[in-house]
């Protein structure tokens, strides 16, 4: 159709956001958003039209990958840095993968935007807001675009960034600044491992560009053992990015953020990074059994213990989020069962029913200040369009027919019952648990009887600090945050024909690009598969309308009857605690305080301060022998005589 | 034109010292003409060298005491000049020379004193990256603690007298070797020169072994770094020194030790240096675990700060341990940026300790909505320091861990672990201090307005982003400086 796409449009598709970041900060240092010279509408349009541009290039450049079917599309590197044998080059990879990934990033990015004009008004940070905004999509756009897996790395920590400027938005809030410090760390954690990923493949290769380490491990120049290292070093990384087990507890603190932050980062883009990581080095993974197992069973506990936690949480943000983390989880399987495409393919398609769930949480906090779920209920008389848009989210998440979930999921399920028939069990346990917890969710929201929404008393439940009127009934939100919903509600309904079977036009794309001698798992559409996993996901709606809405089980029974998992999962496994109580506070400072601090104070000061003391002393003992006494001093310097001689005869005699 | 670098500020020293005493407050504008121009000049040079050409360039020479030949068979030089290392170490001293004087604008205790003694700290510090000579090098080493003593002893806080003359016992206590060190090594080969003592390459004919003469050499330097268990004069030094001397020790003092490492142990005695890279890497693993751990509990927060330092120099250590050119110019690099970016935090916190009068973290809180421009520039120095890239940290802590994993395994990753202490104090300290509501104590804070607090903390904003960006603007340099050096290591 068009023209390949240049080299300088694809970094302009980077630059563009990053110009608009520039701007905003350089606007704030000068002290023009004070004055009144630039008003804060400004940063939003902006920031708007950089997006709109690179949103425009990403569709370029889809169009050209799908022209080459998805091969790279080759750009030579630039030299950045030269050290002795360190050869650090930047460039770009166009590839399927990128393209789609382009794609996404920019689409959800740019309907977020747009929202968060209306969500964020008023809002003394908002020229902040903007500009954080504008650099987390620079960088996660950089993060997609690399050819070189240390400028991967340099992007891979701005996202991180981004998001910890983001979770911490509204920083005078304890809650918030305690969740960004969180999110940093753990995922600094997992990219520990993603940093000594690193140095073993420059040790074994001498090399850091992705395709060149693609080569190499295909052709077997990287022994066994290193290669297992670099591939589950580098799923350490992935899995504090896209929150998998144990690194998953940042994610559902991370929603202290603004609600748009929560949609674009923490659910559609950012935490799918990931899941892009281990896709982008699939070719590296597909040489390592031990790494694909590894990554199907975290993907599997991460799916199970999330969704379980979805359906204890009261806070419809934090079911959200573990909705996402229980989600990442399923891709992380499909990635397992060397499932490459299919895992990709519901990346894509929840991207946009993910983020369209957090926008629409974010419609209801508009309307009732709270996100406290016990406080909502009865929603979907006072907002029709919410309500509309997020029944077409929930059921693209469970994977109803034939919503876009439908399609993505039942693809990874069948990837699994091909390569490890026991993860296919697991994803079918996820889809019944997933039902579960968004029935509930949509019950305890929109249905029942209106519960009066945020109340005076109640800080704690408070929901995002904007201002916005909710007094009395509450209301639909304004067109500029309804118009994303409803395209995005169209995106979650439509987006899985793009690869349904017989179709298969987005698959081929991104699977074009991978080398010829990577295998990877793609079974065909299976009927029964498919009529299961609907069938199994309904039941769970049907258990949540049981028990939820007409109370035909007793939520109160089953809770005995579980026994002690109720209490388990509302201290989310005690995991917070074990690491910041017994690991940070005990172990980690409690050692330092105790141990360091006393050997610094007593041993090398007291060392050092001991000298000094023994040098006065002596010094002391010393003087007394110059006593002025002639005769002394002449016996003394007898006496050294004669030491000084025998002393030399005993030594040369 | 290096010769007048050096000296130049030791003139404008000599000026304040003469000016009346109802002239004393002029004496900041005089030194901060002289850092500016003395900044000019190095700048220059900066550009001027020739990287084609590579090797010591502004070369200046004389004999300096000319001993009769019937005695001995040398003479003691005068010799200055700039090669690769040392130039981008000699920027950054002039840069922060100028930074130290505009962040002292408000000094009012015995102005003129005190900017004299910080022009005569310049001068010894430019005088030690500078010459080629190791006497010369050896009395510019120690020209550097006078100024020093007197600038933590009157012009600091707290214990201050304690801590300078902890200071200057460590410094003298590593000057003891090296001085030892430094005679053999001179009269074994019959000269002083650097550039000839390299060429020797075996000190086996001296009357100590020769591994005796390296240890004497780089415990002087290790004291210097610090590393542990060297290290506790730097805390002190720190806390009770003023903002200015914080930014200048942390910034540049501490580089003496790196440079010392690299320029003498490393150059000099390549075999003795090989030899000892297990050891150099297993006191590096040690200095970055324990200092990182250290930063974690401290309540003060230029304490904090200064532990923070011995935790990335023992970056240094472990760049050098990896005796090959991409480890030593990562450990080069970390040098320059660890100056900047350290710099960069003390002149931070001396602004909020000038404003709050405390800088005991848990007395402060939610200062962003008091200081937006301060947190904004904590930000940035506190996310290069923790690794960040795009900023400079990280371009030199990659390059050291790229260069050092093949040698050093496990320390390194050791190393590795370090970066996660670091984003752990650093973002605590953010949160504390910076984050949460603001406290109605702190209401009446003001932000930093003014030019001469402004200016400093953009131009060094300026220098670790440009760095972090494109660091092949400095580490090409660097490279050039320490390739000579790896090849005689390998």
């Amino acid at each position: 159709m068009l023209d390949p796409i240049k080299e300088g449009a694809l970094w302009a598709i980077m630059f563009l956001p990053l110009s608009s970041f520039a701007i905003i900060t350089l606007v704030s240092f000068l002290g023009l958003t004070r004055s009144g010279a630039w008003s804060p509408r400004y940063s939003g349009y902006l920031t708007i039209a950089a997006i709109f541009g690179s949103f425009l290039l990403s569709l370029w450049a889809l169009d050209s990958v799908a022209d080459s079917d998805g091969v790279r599309i080759g750009f030579d590197a630039h030299e950045w840095l030269t050290v002795g044998g360190l050869e650090v080059n930047i460039g770009i990879t166009l590839d399927g993968l990128t393209g789609v990934m382009l794609v996404v990033v920019t689409g959800v990015s740019l309907l977020v935007q747009i929202y968060s004009q209306e969500y964020m008004r008023g809002d003394e940070g908002y020229n902040r807001y903007f500009a954080f905004m504008s650099l987390f999509t620079t960088s996660m756009l950089g993060l997609v675009l690399a050819s070189s897996v240390l400028q991967l790395f340099v992007f891979w920590e701005l996202v991180g960034l981004s998001s910890y400027l983001l979770i911490g938005f509204w920083f005078h809030k304890d809650s918030a600044r305690r969740a960004a410090t969180k999110a940093f760390m753990v995922t600094r954690i997992g990219d520990l491992g993603f940093m000594i990923a690193l140095l073993i493949v420059f040790t074994e290769t001498g090399s850091l560009d992705i395709g060149e380490i693609h080569e190499a491990a295909i052709a077997g120049a990287i022994g066994s053992t290193a290669l297992t290292f670099f591939a589950l070093g580098l799923f350490a990384g992935a899995s504090g990015k896209s929150a998998q087990f144990p690194l998953h507890t940042w994610l559902p603190d991370a929603m202290e953020g603004p609600t748009p932050v929560s949609a674009l980062i923490h659910a559609a883009t950012m935490v799918a990074a990931g899941v892009y990581l281990v896709a982008r080095f699939f070719p590296v993974f597909a040489e390592s059994e031990d790494a694909l197992l590894t990554v199907a069973v975290i993907g599997s506990i991460t799916t199970i213990i999330a969704a379980l936690l979805g359906i204890v949480a009261t806070d419809i943000k934090r079911v959200m989020a573990y909705s996402t983390i229980s989600q990442l989880g399923y891709m992380m399987m499909g990635l397992g069962v060397g499932g490459m495409v299919a895992a990709i393919f519901h990346l894509f398609t929840h991207a946009f029913f993910k983020a369209l769930l957090f926008l629409g949480a974010g419609s209801v906090n508009h309307a009732t200040g709270t996100f406290d779920m016990r406080r909502m209920g009865g929603l979907r008389r006072f907002m029709p369009i919410t309500y509309g848009t997020m029944v077409v989210a929930c059921l693209a998440l469970v994977g109803v027919f034939p919503f876009a979930g439908f399609w993505s999921k039942d693809e990874i399920l069948a990837d699994a019952w091909e390569d490890r028939p026991w993860v296919f069990f697991v994803a079918m346990a996820g889809v019944y648990l997933t039902a579960l917890y968004v029935g509930r969710m949509i019950i305890m929201t929109f249905y029942g009887e209106y519960r009066g929404g945020l109340q005076a008393e109640d800080e704690e439940h408070k929901g995002d600090a904007h201002a916005g009127g909710h007094h009395g009934d509450p209301h639909e939100s304004p067109a500029l945050m309804t118009l994303p919903l409803v395209v995005l509600a169209a995106l979650a309904f439509a987006a899985g024909f793009l690869n349904a079977p017989g179709i298969d036009w987005l698959g081929e794309i991104i699977e074009g690009w991978l080398p010829h001698d990577t295998e990877v798992t793609h079974t065909d559409f299976k009927l029964w598969i498919a009529a299961t996993s609907v069938a199994i996901g309904l039941a769970g709606l049907w258990t949540a309308w049981a028990i939820y809405q007409v109370k035909l089980l007793d939520a109160a029974r089953i809770r005995s009857a579980l026994g002690p998992l109720p209490q388990l999962l509302e201290n989310r496994y005690y995991l917070d605690y074990l690491y910041e109580t017994v690991f940070v506070k005990e172990l980690v400072l409690g050692s330092a305080r105790w141990g360091l601090a006393l050997w610094d104070e007593y041993v090398i000061d007291g060392a050092v301060n001991g000298v000094a003391t023994a040098t006065g002393w002596s010094a002391k003992q010393l003087r007394l022998a110059q006593a002025g006494q002639v005769q002394l001093y002449g016996g003394v310097m007898f006496l050294g005589t004669i030491a000084a001689v025998v002393g030399i005869l005993v030594v040369n005699p | 034109m290096l010769t007048f670098a050096i000296f130049f500020p030791l003139l404008g020293a000599v000026l304040i010292a003469t000016l009346p005493k109802a002239q004393e407050r002029s004496a900041k504008h005089i030194a901060a003409v002289t850092t500016a121009i003395v900044l000019g000049v190095v700048a220059y040079l900066f550009i001027d060298y020739d990287r084609g050409a590579g090797g010591y360039q502004f070369l200046d020479s004389s004999t300096w005491l000319d001993s009769a030949p019937d005695i001995s068979d040398f003479d003691l030089n005068y010799a200055v000049g700039l090669d690769g290392l040392s130039l981008p170490l000699v920027l950054l001293t002039a840069f922060l020379g100028l930074v130290s004087v505009l962040i002292s604008w408000r000094i009012e205790l015995r102005p003129k004193e005190y900017f004299a003694w910080l022009l005569v700290l310049e001068t010894s510090l430019l005088g030690v990256f500078s010459s080629l000579d190791l006497v010369l090098f050896f009395l510019f080493w120690e020209v550097e603690l006078i100024p020093m003593f007197f600038l933590i002893s009157v012009w600091g806080s707290g214990n201050r007298v304690y801590s300078a003359w902890k200071y200057v016992l460590y410094t003298f206590f590593g000057s003891a070797f090296m001085i030892v060190g430094i005679l053999t090594l001179g009269f074994t080969a019959g000269t002083f020169d650097i550039r000839e003592l390299a060429e020797v390459g075996s000190f086996d004919g001296a009357i100590i072994p020769a591994w005796a003469i390296f240890t004497l050499l780089s415990i002087a330097f290790l004291v210097k770094m610090p590393v542990v268990p060297f290290h506790t004069w730097l805390p002190d030094a720190h806390t009770d020194a003023p903002t200015a001397v914080s930014v200048i020790l942390a910034g540049v003092l501490l580089k003496m030790g790196g440079y010392g490492i690299l320029r003498m142990s490393f150059s000099i005695m390549p075999e003795q240096a090989s030899d000892a890279n297990v050891i150099f890497a297993i006191i590096a693993a040690v200095s970055i675990l324990y200092g990182a751990m250290m930063t974690l509990i401290q309540t003060d927060l230029k304490r904090l700060i200064a532990y923070s330092s011995v935790s990335h120099m023992g970056y240094v250590l472990l760049g050098t341990s990896s005796i090959g050119v991409v480890g030593l110019t990562g450990a080069a690099t970390q040098m320059v940026t660890h100056g900047l970016i350290t710099g960069m935090l003390f002149a931070l916190v001396g602004m909020v300790y000038d404003r709050a009068h405390t800088r005991e973290i848990g007395q402060l809180r939610g200062l962003a909505t008091r200081m937006p421009f301060i947190t904004a520039m904590m930000l940035v120095a506190g996310l290069a320091s923790l690794g960040l890239p795009a900023l400079a940290g990280f371009a030199a802590e990659v390059t050291i861990f790229l260069g050092t994993f093949e040698r050093h395994e496990a320390l390194t990753i050791v190393g590795v672990l370090g970066v996660a202490f670091a984003a752990g104090y650093i973002l605590w300290t953010v949160q504390r201090v910076f984050w949460g509501e603001p406290d109605p104590k702190w209401a009446e804070l003001t932000d930093a307005t003014e030019w001469w607090e402004r200016g400093p903390l953009i131009a060094l904003t300026a220098a670790i982003v440009a760095i972090g960006v494109y660091p092949a603007w400095v580490m090409d340099l660097l490279h050039d400086g320490v390739a000579p050096i790896a090849e005689r290591l390998a």
